[in-house]
């Protein structure tokens, strides 16, 4: 990843590898029926990527535990290697490249300089604001002033992976370190979400390469995810969901009904409220997702996931007393303190109205003793 | 935290304590207030006065046969009417109010029906209780939703059609069918996927049940808890009085 290498072209870097236009072809075709996007849009890809300049890409990686890269070399459509070797220059990643400490801060520098404007900048983990940002620091700068640094030379940032995207894990109940994700801190660029705790591999690669293949950010939903691969819930595309309109549900993870591949709504599958692909491009080449191995989904892909109640309550389940517990007693005590102080009130109110009966009573009664009838008579009504 | 956290947690968990401090409250109050004192003797003795609040509440009234000669399929009907005759119309003025009763039956039994036998409400109901059972098939339950929700407006097209019910109607009446309605229709939505993003419908599903359980003690709905006590009181002065029950 030299400077020489970051401003050929695609084609150039194809031809250097001995890379065939078809194979090349065959890739884009691939990136795009993933995005669900039309054949011709493959070929558009290829022709638009072929004659440019491998665009820079900086990788920075804040409060994260590595799964998202670690998904993210797992992508086969297009490929890790084919698209940091070919279709981008990846100027800066601290995982993957191979220098350290001072050239590597310099080798971030030198293309954030050099590409001023154009490069597009990938954040991976949260950011922590509490402590001054002392949480989390790399060459002696904190998470949010690496990020400020970044962002300020970017064309546009795509925020991998939940933590990035929306806090994730570090954000989660009691979020020590004050963590959030890369759209609540930077609002004058263009911020594409890709979610998922990963997110799928095909996901972040692609989303990357339709940036650069049509020059545009993709359309978004309200979190800022791309809607082509965002834009549907895992229970709408799920081959479980004629059992769940058909009512069949396991119930438990060894019963007849899991055994049957039946709904896992009601062991806390969270695919009705969940948007990601997983359901169609699924993991590992195609092989399967989560639903499709019997794990009901956790909703890693929407924000709070962590905290939204035990992965195994059903959504409907009442969150009662710890995050993710369905807890009776909680419930229980909820209800007899409100009815005990209800019973207090009530008895203090019945107290009261009979005084103030017996009151009027005693006065009516000294009243009539006086001759006064009508005086006591309106007072009782 | 998003709407849904907020609905089945703490929305769900003010909605529970109110609903149940309000209860409380309404009934002790009622039960502890000075009575009037009965001036007569009981006729039958205390203890036959409170057979009569009893025998109100738990039998059933034998259906009268009035006329010498019934045909089988009469009588049968009579008997049929016989169940829970107590809380049926006298004859004279069952043509009057069929078309009335016959709704509230049904949208009520609808409501149990949905309640108590959804697959959703089942675990809803479970983690209050700790045990559930099985539910009905969810065709089913959508079949009775549905209709359910096609009675509750031919109740409000009745009550607004009468001028008499309209005159007697206030906000309660309207402010207490439009939850009832709310909920139904944003929980028949939530399982259609209809009307939103899931989340959101179920969201708003479970905030007017919030809502519901929330207003449940300081409107009409209360209705669900004073029956029973005012039928007992009703059927132990008629005993009291002498007046067959």
């Amino acid at each position: 990843m030299t400077r020489s290498e970051s401003v050929q072209t695609v084609n150039d870097a194809l031809d250097r590898q001995g890379i065939s236009r078809r194979t090349f072809l065959k890739s884009c075709m691939l990136a795009a029926s993933a995005m669900a996007l039309s054949p011709l849009a493959g070929s558009a890809m290829a022709k638009q990527l072929g004659k440019m300049k491998r665009p820079s890409v900086i990788y920075l990686s804040f409060q994260e535990c590595t799964g998202c890269l670690e998904s993210l070399t797992r992508s086969f459509s297009p490929t890790l290697e084919h698209l940091i070797f070919n279709v981008i220059s990846l100027d800066y990643d601290d995982t993957l490249m191979a220098a350290a400490g001072h050239q590597a801060e310099a080798a971030k520098e030198q293309a954030m300089r050099d590409n001023y404007g154009k490069y597009v900048l990938v954040v991976d983990g949260a950011i922590p604001l509490a402590f001054g940002g002392a949480c989390h620091t790399a060459a002696g700068k904190s998470a949010i002033q690496i990020l400020k640094e970044a962002a300020k030379g970017a064309r546009a940032i795509v925020a991998v992976g939940t933590c990035a995207t929306f806090g994730g894990l570090p954000h989660a109940n009691p979020n020590p370190t004050g963590a959030i994700g890369v759209s609540d801190l930077i609002k004058d660029k263009p911020v594409i979400n890709v979610s998922g705790c990963p997110p799928i591999p095909v996901v972040m690669a692609g989303t990357i390469m339709h940036f650069f293949a049509f020059d545009k950010v993709p359309e978004l939903d309200e979190l800022h995810r791309p809607k082509m691969f965002y834009g549907n819930t895992i229970h709408d595309r799920c081959y479980r969901r004629p059992f769940y309109d058909a009512g069949k549900f396991a119930e438990s993870f060894d019963d007849e009904g899991a055994r049957n591949g039946w709904c896992l709504y009601k062991l806390g599958c969270k695919g009705p409220t969940t948007y990601n692909s997983c359901a169609t491009l699924k993991w590992n080449q195609g092989v399967s997702f989560p639903i499709e191995s019997g794990h009901p989904c956790l909703g890693c892909s929407q924000p709070n996931f962590w905290d939204g109640g035990s992965f195994y309550a059903a959504l409907p389940t009442p969150k009662w007393g710890k995050a993710g517990e369905g807890n009776p007693s909680k419930a229980g005590e909820i209800a007899g303190a409100a009815a005990g102080i209800g019973a207090g009130v009530g008895l203090a109110a019945a107290g009261l109205s009979r005084y103030r009966q017996y009151r009027r009573a005693i006065k009516a009664a000294a009243a009539a003793e006086n001759g006064d009838d009508s005086d006591g008579q309106s007072k009782e009504e | 935290m998003d709407l849904l956290s907020i609905a089945r947690g703490p929305a769900l968990k003010a909605a529970l304590a109110i609903f149940f401090f309000g209860i409380t409250w309404r009934l002790v109050t009622i039960f502890l207030l000075r009575h009037n004192w009965q001036l007569s003797f009981a006729r039958e003795g205390r203890a036959g006065a409170w057979s009569g609040a009893l025998k109100s509440v738990f039998t059933f009234r034998r259906p009268r046969l009035s006329r010498a000669r019934r045909s089988s399929m009469e009588a049968t009907a009579d008997a049929a009417v016989a169940v829970g005759s107590r809380s049926w119309p006298h004859p004279p003025f069952v043509r009057r109010t069929l078309y009335g009763e016959t709704i509230g039956y049904l949208y009520h039994i609808g409501l149990a029906l949905v309640v108590i036998f959804g697959a959703p409400h089942i675990l809803v109901l479970k983690s209050f209780f700790g045990v559930g059972w099985p539910a009905l098939p969810t065709p089913i339950i959508t079949i009775i939703s549905v209709l359910t929700l096609a009675l509750l407006f031919a109740a409000l097209m009745r009550r607004l059609g009468s001028p008499v019910l309209r005159h007697l109607s206030n906000f309660d009446d309207y402010f207490s069918w439009s939850i009832v309605t709310l909920v139904f229709a944003t929980g028949l939505m939530a399982h259609g996927h209809l009307g939103g993003p899931y989340q959101d419908v179920l969201a708003w599903h479970i905030l007017s049940f919030d809502l519901l359980l929330a207003w449940f003690p300081f409107g009409k709905l209360m209705h669900a808890f004073f029956l029973t006590p005012s039928r007992a009181i009703a059927g132990y002065l008629l005993k009291r009085r002498g007046a067959p029950v």
